[in-house]
């Protein structure tokens, strides 16, 4: 009983001594810029998170090589969340008492919810690469929040905005496939719709997706009068659903997102497919940035970089660049600074607006020409396109 | 009441290509009292040999007609080829094994035959070319319904005269019918059971291929998945109607392909399927041997 007593007191002794070392490094190195950085770096949602850790890890490579920020080395905090509301509350605390100046996460959107209050209190300025919750920036509740990815609803708005001020028509029928992504997108536009008061939803439907077929759909919709009809979902459905309605000859204009942004819909609906308009991700492939990033990424790690990487990369520069902008670590500045200037990242040249989101990161509209998706523009002011007859 | 008779000419269709599908599960449970769950998957091969068929000859240059006909004559009989088999190798050593036996073969070989199909061609969905032809002069006369729309129901119709007509006046319908009745009596005065049998599953693929050229070329687009939807609708036709009679099957399907149309047209396509099975729920608590079947005697 007796040994196994000191072996006990023997072992918490070495943790105890293990858990202190960690802690005393930052406390010693006092005069740093220290980037904290929270995210899943362990567990089921470690792919979403080490990409952003790692992309930090690049970027401040890169500025201390180049003498670092305000004079300063930059230092990186990593605390791991495992993507857990629960988790993340210690996770800023850690991060605030360590005294972090400027925090990149957190990774999922339930965790940067609960850690945002704790930094808000702080006032430490915080930038997500992948937190898509509309609600974050939208809510405006924590004006310390920033974010490189754009929100959940982005798209839909983007679908919606262009329905009504690109393509000017006046009524939509909104489907989606009942699916989560699919419904949420339609919910989204519906909303969007009724609130700007430019156009009328004629028509909200989910339909069964692998049904046999989908013309008792398309006649609802020919019936509605609708002009345009926003789909959220999925390729095969949507693919059926044009080529139904073109075959009905109905030139109604098809919307829709980026599960329909795909080849597979062009090769299925084939002719049906020209004209189709679809939303996706912008094209950052041929960013020259982002080729530097991911090409860093490859020599140091001898792989392609995982989700999120180029967004993590872009936050990364932001948070720094505005330091040095803003020539302090405190909240203000660095805030303002976020929104004042605009800095050059693989995502491309990026400011953030009022609410927190990324001026400029997010999704574009394509349309199907000649077998191709095609990015067309989103302004309202560009061209009216073709009226497909 | 031209969006009535749209949503009426959409329920139909839909409901004959339900009805072709149905007639293979009918037919085969009127027989053997089996649910042949692998049927779904034969309709689903039927449209893949289609494709196959007509991807082949469109590249060899031919065109029009001809593909359409080739390509429906080649999946017609692939097809029967496999209804055939399925039988044989899943069905046949079971008939003296309890009746859950098979059944439970017949879901492993829906399951086998799916899984075959996406690991010998795709798991993505392929493009399936309109082999239908354009009716320009339905057009012309003002008929508000598509070509394909006509096509798949004079098909569709020529089909149940066929099939009426070989039961009700052939040799081999006249053994179908007295093993439908008694499989050990018609044994016993000669009938060949196991070739009856066989025939029954033939004639069943045949539809349910013709089934799958149809709707592949009306929906232009198939994958290995599309049997398995078509065949829950089907058999739910087919116990609509009444499962083992054949007018039941026919009604019962398109009784099904009207709900379905008129529920998404007035009321919201969300609720399709709701609508659907109510109806079913419905129907079998008035009638517990649907539509047109007739109450099964407990022979003891």
């Amino acid at each position: 009983m007796k040994k196994v007593c000191f072996q006990r007191i023997f072992l918490t002794w070495i943790v105890a001594a293990f858990l202190a070392l960690p802690g005393a490094g930052p406390a010693a190195a006092a005069d740093t810029i220290k980037l904290g950085i929270a995210g899943a770096h362990s567990g089921d949602l470690a792919s979403y998170g080490l990409p952003t850790k790692r992309a930090a890890e690049l970027v401040v490579k890169d500025f201390n090589a180049r003498g670092g920020v305000l004079g300063k080395k930059v230092e990186i905090l990593a605390e791991d969340d495992v993507c857990k509301p629960e988790v993340a509350t210690n996770t800023a605390t850690k991060l605030v008492s360590a005294g972090a100046h400027v925090v990149l996460g957190h990774i999922c959107s339930g965790a940067t919810k609960t850690a945002l209050g704790i930094y808000k209190d702080a006032g430490i300025v915080t930038m997500s690469s992948s937190a898509t919750n509309p609600e974050l920036t939208q809510s405006g509740k924590y004006p310390n929040f920033f974010r490189t990815i754009a929100s959940d609803d982005a798209q839909a708005r983007l679908d919606a905005e262009f329905a009504m001020d690109v393509l000017k028509v006046k009524k939509i029928a909104v489907l989606h496939d009942k699916g989560d992504y699919g419904k949420g997108l339609a919910e989204y536009a519906r909303t969007f719709i009724a609130s700007s008061g430019k156009a009328r939803v004629v028509l909200f439907e989910g339909i069964t997706p692998g049904a046999v077929d989908y013309s008792a759909v398309v006649n609802k919709i020919k019936q509605s009068g609708a002009e345009a009809v926003i789909y959220g979902g999925y390729h095969p459905e949507a693919s059926s659903i044009v080529i139904q309605m073109r075959k009905k000859k109905m030139n109604t204009y098809f919307i829709s997102d980026d599960g329909v942004k795909d080849d597979t819909f062009i090769k299925v609906a084939g002719k049906a497919a020209e004209g189709v308009y679809a939303s996706g991700p912008k094209d950052t492939t041929r960013n020259p940035l982002a080729i530097a990033a991911i090409a860093a990424h490859k020599k140091a790690y001898n792989a392609d970089p995982g989700a999120f990487f180029l967004n993590g990369y872009a936050a990364a520069q932001a948070l720094l660049t505005a330091i040095q902008k803003a020539k302090s670590t405190k909240y203000d500045a660095v805030a303002k600074a976020l929104r004042t200037y605009p800095v050059d990242t693989p995502l491309g040249k990026i400011k953030f607006d009022k609410r927190g989101d990324a001026i400029g990161v997010g999704f574009s509209m394509y349309q199907v020409k000649n077998g191709v998706y095609v990015e067309v523009p989103t302004a309202p002011a560009a061209a009216a396109p073709k009226k497909k007859k | 009441m031209d969006y009535f008779l749209e949503l009426f000419l959409g329920g139909l269709t839909r409901g004959s290509i339900y009805a072709l599908i149905a007639l293979g599960y009918t037919m085969v449970y009127g027989i053997i009292e089996l649910i042949n769950f692998a049927h779904g998957e034969i309709y689903m091969i039927g449209a893949f040999t289609a494709l196959i068929v007509s991807s082949v000859l469109a590249f060899a240059g031919f065109s029009g007609m001809s593909v359409l006909f080739l390509a429906a004559a080649v999946a017609i009989i692939y097809s029967a080829a496999y209804g055939f088999t399925v039988e044989k190798i899943a069905y046949k050593p079971l008939r003296q094994a309890p009746r859950l036996s098979p059944l439970i073969s017949a879901i492993g070989m829906s399951i086998f035959l799916q899984n075959y199909v996406m690991l010998a061609q795709t798991s993505d969905f392929l493009p399936f070319p309109s082999l239908l032809p354009e009716l320009p002069f339905l057009e012309e006369l003002g008929i508000k319904i598509g070509a394909t729309e006509v096509i798949i129901l004079a098909t569709t119709a020529i089909s149940m005269v066929f099939l009426t007509l070989l039961i009700k006046f052939t040799r081999m319908g006249k053994a179908m019918r007295a093993t439908a009745q008694d499989r050990n009596m018609a044994m016993l005065v000669g009938v060949d059971v196991n070739r009856t049998i066989s025939y029954t599953f033939i004639i069943g693929s045949v539809l349910a291929a013709i089934g799958g050229v149809l709707i592949a070329s009306h929906i232009g687009r198939i994958n290995f998945y599309i049997g398995f939807i078509a065949g829950i609708k089907a058999f739910t036709a087919a116990v609509l109607g009444g499962i083992g009679s054949i007018p039941g099957a026919v009604l019962g399907a398109l009784v099904l392909g009207w709900t379905e149309s008129f529920a998404t047209g007035y009321v919201s396509s969300d609720y399709e399927d709701v609508f659907a099975f109510i109806l079913l729920v419905l129907i079998l608590i008035v009638r517990p041997s649907g539509l047109l079947g007739r109450s099964t005697v407990q022979k003891v």
